[in-house]
């Protein structure tokens, strides 16, 4: 596992960086650890305060532990008429977790989104930013199977 | 039957989008010499004169926001694709099947205001088109058709607020995207207080075809007011989910019955929201309105980014109406009063309302907040929030009436 | 000069104004609560907001700049009624515990509900936040249920003080001042300087200090210099029934010329001194290893006649004078005269020397 600072130091002569560097460090820990955000302050010249306000601002950074697999459910409007409420259900149902909670063994969180843009094909949900369209509750079983 | 006619959507599956030769053999970057082979300010009247309005929903003449930019040593030229209107999914299409027209777009615009720089911010929701986009620019700059303009692609976190330009500057320098009182505009000082020109995606990638073919030929397609072409995004009850690119002066019912094919399943049409979620609900009666800015402005509603979001006839309006209440109060920055503490109470009378446990006073209530929101607010999120409630009572009223507590 | 009309009224105001600034100008008084002429411009509690004939939005005074030609509204019936739902949106996140509030009668937020008539709220049924109020820190109290969001705090820690110990957390409604992590401000920068507590327009921030002891209608307001230390910041003693409940600033440049209300910790918090107990009321003079009261003349005599016999037995410079910055610069000189020429030593020093 790469080591935080050497994350952060990718980016330090990145004018605003900061958002580039946080995503990074959330593609190795999945989420940014305190440690993180206090490296990400000093490096990029901002007080903590101002370093965790970029953090909790953004609903795709996460300051909060996560699982390796985040499973997003789009629940605007056109995914929301598609059947959204049915898919995260079902999602809680097949993970023994509620919206916003990770599995126990750090495999899995279940999160809300906002449209993710794949409005072709609602309802969509997304694992680990990668879209899958169309779902509907009976797929869910073999979507976490290949989530290995 | 209405046609597509397809400008910054030209080279859509039919060349390979991952390679800037097969653009160029398309005829690609012609138009970026042609422009370099002009006077800026004769790219800037050009453009102008194309009456190219801003295709992200805000409609302002391309040409003329350019001609604001003042003399300075550093401008730059940002691009939003930050698309996080619901039911969009435009700018996506258009850079995943043709990126090297964005960045010839972009390119023919730093010629004309003298940049050297430019920025593509991407929602943090589309981390696959980074790559695709990184890998186009590294392809045009080993070609060398940039010259000296250089393109870096930063990454949003997912807030829909920085679709909003000053929110946008705001999260590409780093910060929290909470949007900037106006003036100073981001033409005059913008990014890190430097003359910015900020354009939506289709805004550049129609900019090609306009310095190749000229304003007047541009000028000449679609609305008169707003020429050109648009590329709308079909979803919902509608039996063809897809991207389509037409002329503006296309009837919103040619869009839904023509090119979307009518309503699925067999069902009946009860409404259709356009231009993402701020956009005002359209009912039957009005769909022969043009889809072009001002004709949607006339009848209360907005072309906005071009979502054409379709709901059949056993659709419930309020209980829709009341989660596109709660994506506002998600995505409110929280820093004007009437939209951080607004979208929230909105979303509570509208969940009471479809819960079946308000009044008419709710009704008056929401009403008020709603008009206070839309004139008060610092920016165009909390301006527009209240647009679905205002246009569903106006329109669908009695579908609210029949969840009132007598 | 920019010419424009506001309510009616044609005014005259040099260029680069904002309309707030034009109205002030002009004796129309127009409500702020994000608005502080030291920080940075927020523009986002729209109360100043005002209509501009043929503009389709409000405009917040604050940041408009005022135009030749524009006709301004400041009071016309839209604008109130904004100002009145906007007032109700505050009132339904603050919740309004006016009776036990420190800052009762000296609330922006209770001003501007009672100048518009609010007395109520209509959008509170979603409920609001309830933070717990537990900084354990021994200035300053933050209750963040009264909260209107109006980052005063946040920037004057940023602008004045340079600590920027606090930011906002969150977005949306869930937006809420918070140090890094959301903790105490023992943990942050913070060095409990208390301009947030000068900037905060309602009783989110108060002093720990003078909690219990007055309002501030219930004061009286002695301006003074402060006398920690040689800076000779200006400060205000709040008495009341001739005892000391607290210290608050003064921001007017011309009645506060070094700090413009500025304070640090000291100055504003460490001031129950005096009126404690354990300060001695006369001089004390030990005998036989115990002390026992003295008056000045006897006191001053004793010391005079030690000063006198140690002069006679080891000489003059076997004594020293150090003074203090605490004092003033006339007393300082007075100190060194004294060492010169009643002691006769040139062992003079200063603290501030160091």
């Amino acid at each position: 596992m790469a080591n935080y600072r050497d994350i952060i130091a990718r980016y330090q002569d990145k004018p605003g960086g900061i958002i580039e560097a946080y995503h990074a460090l959330q593609r190795e820990f999945n989420y940014i650890p305190r440690e993180a955000v206090k490296e990400v302050a000093r490096v990029f010249r901002l007080s903590e305060a101002q370093a965790y306000g970029v953090a909790t601002f953004y609903s795709y950074l996460s300051v909060e532990p996560r699982g390796n697999y985040i499973i997003r459910m789009c629940e605007s409007a056109p995914c929301h008429i598609a059947g959204a409420d049915e898919i995260i259900k079902a999602f809680e149902r097949e993970l023994g977790i509620k919206v916003g909670q990770t599995t126990p063994d750090g495999k899995f969180t279940l999160e809300l989104t906002e449209c993710v843009g794949q409005c072709q094909g609602t309802p969509v949900i997304t694992i680990n930013s990668v879209p899958h369209v169309g779902i509907t509750p009976d797929q869910i079983p073999a979507i976490l199977a290949l989530c290995k | 039957m209405a046609e597509e006619l397809r400008i910054v959507l030209r080279n859509a599956d039919k060349i390979d989008a991952s390679n800037i030769n097969d653009y160029i053999k398309a005829g690609g970057y012609t138009a970026l010499e042609k422009a370099r082979r002009m006077e800026p300010r004769a790219v800037i009247e050009e453009v102008k004169k194309a009456n190219l309005r801003g295709r992200g929903g805000a409609g302002f003449n391309a040409g003329l926001k350019w001609s604001f930019v003042p003399p300075a040593e550093t401008k730059y030229v940002v691009c939003n694709l930050d698309e996080g209107e619901p039911g969009t999914y435009k700018d996506r299409t258009i850079v995943q099947k043709d990126p090297q027209t964005l960045l010839e777009g972009m390119a023919i615009c730093a010629h004309a205001i003298g940049s050297r720089q430019g920025y593509i911010y991407c929602r943090g929701e589309y981390p696959y088109l980074v790559e695709h986009l990184n890998n186009a620019i590294a392809q045009a700059k080993a070609a060398g058709v940039l010259g000296d303009f250089d393109i870096e692609v930063r990454m949003g976190g997912g807030a829909y607020v920085c679709g909003e330009e000053t929110a946008l500057i705001e999260s590409i320098e780093g910060h929290r995207g909470e949007p900037r009182f106006k003036p100073p505009f981001p033409g005059v000082a913008g990014l890190w207080a430097q003359p910015t020109v900020v354009n939506n995606v289709e805004t550049f990638a129609n900019l090609p075809e306009i310095i190749n073919k000229g304003a007047d030929w541009f000028a000449s397609i679609g609305a008169a007011s707003y020429p050109g072409t648009k590329v709308l995004t079909l979803t919902g009850d509608v039996v063809n989910r897809i991207a389509i690119e037409v002329p503006t002066n296309t009837t919103i019912r040619q869009v839904i019955y023509e090119f979307g094919g009518g309503i699925r399943n067999g069902r009946k049409f009860k409404a259709v929201q356009i231009g993402g979620t701020s956009g005002g609900f359209i009912p039957e009666s009005l769909l022969d309105t043009p889809i072009d800015f001002d004709s949607m402005r006339n009848i209360g509603a907005t072309l906005g980014t071009g979502a054409v979001f379709v709901m059949d006839d056993t659709r419930d309006i309020v209980d829709i109406v009341t989660r596109i209440a709660k994506f506002f109060e998600h995505e409110s920055c929280g820093k004007c009063n009437p939209c951080r503490e607004g979208t929230f109470r909105c979303y509570e009378i509208m969940k009471k309302i479809n819960r079946g446990a308000a009044t008419a006073r709710d009704i008056d209530n929401i009403t008020v907040l709603a008009r206070v929101m839309q004139k008060a607010a610092l920016c165009g999120l909390g301006q527009a929030a209240p647009g679905p409630i205002m246009t569903t009572l106006q329109h669908f009223r009695h579908e609210y009436e029949r969840k009132l507590l007598s | 000069m920019v010419t424009l009309t506001i309510n009616g009224k044609q005014v005259q105001v040099p260029d680069g104004s904002t309309i707030l600034q034009a109205c002030r100008l002009h004796g129309i008084e127009l409500p702020t609560l994000c608005y502080d002429p030291d920080l940075r411009l927020a523009g986002s509690c729209r109360m100043c907001i005002v209509e501009v004939k043929g503009r389709p939005l409000f405009l917040a005074a604050c940041v408009a700049p005022a135009e030749n030609g524009m006709v301004v509204e400041t009071e016309s019936p839209d604008i109130v009624q904004a100002r009145k739902v906007i007032l109700e949106l505050l009132l339904a996140r603050h919740g309004g515990k006016c009776l036990t509030c420190e800052k009762n009668g000296n609330c922006k937020l209770q001003d501007y509900c009672y100048q518009y008539g609010v007395s109520d709220t209509r959008y509170a049924d979603g409920g609001r936040h309830h933070y717990p109020i537990d900084d354990p820190n021994p200035f300053i109290e933050r209750d963040y249920n009264k909260c209107i969001m109006c980052t005063r705090c946040v920037r004057a820690c940023e602008g004045i003080t340079m600590a920027r110990a606090i930011n906002v957390k969150n977005r949306g409604h869930n937006a809420k001042i918070a140090t890094a992590f959301d903790g105490n401000l023992a943990d942050s920068p913070c060095v409990f300087c208390g301009q947030c507590i000068m900037v905060c327009p309602v009783g989110a921030l108060t002093s720990k200090v003078s909690a219990g002891l007055g309002r501030a209608y219930e004061v009286e307001k002695v301006l003074t210099t402060c006398t920690y230390c040689g800076t000779g910041c200006t400060l205000e003693l709040n008495v009341k029934d001739n005892r000391v409940v607290g210290v608050t600033s003064n921001r007017s440049a011309d009645w506060s010329p070094v700090n413009r209300g500025a304070l640090c910790v000291k100055g504003r918090f460490g001031w129950d001194f005096i009126n404690s107990p354990e300060r001695l009321p006369t001089p004390l003079i030990k005998e036989n290893g115990e002390f026992r009261e003295a008056s000045w003349d006897e006191a001053l005599d004793l010391v005079a006649s030690r000063l006198q016999k140690i002069k006679e037995e080891s000489g003059p410079d076997s004594m020293a004078v150090f003074t203090s910055a605490r004092i003033t610069n006339e007393e300082n000189y007075l100190a060194q005269k004294f060492a010169r020429a009643v002691l006769g030593t040139n062992n003079v020093d200063h603290c501030a020397r160091l």
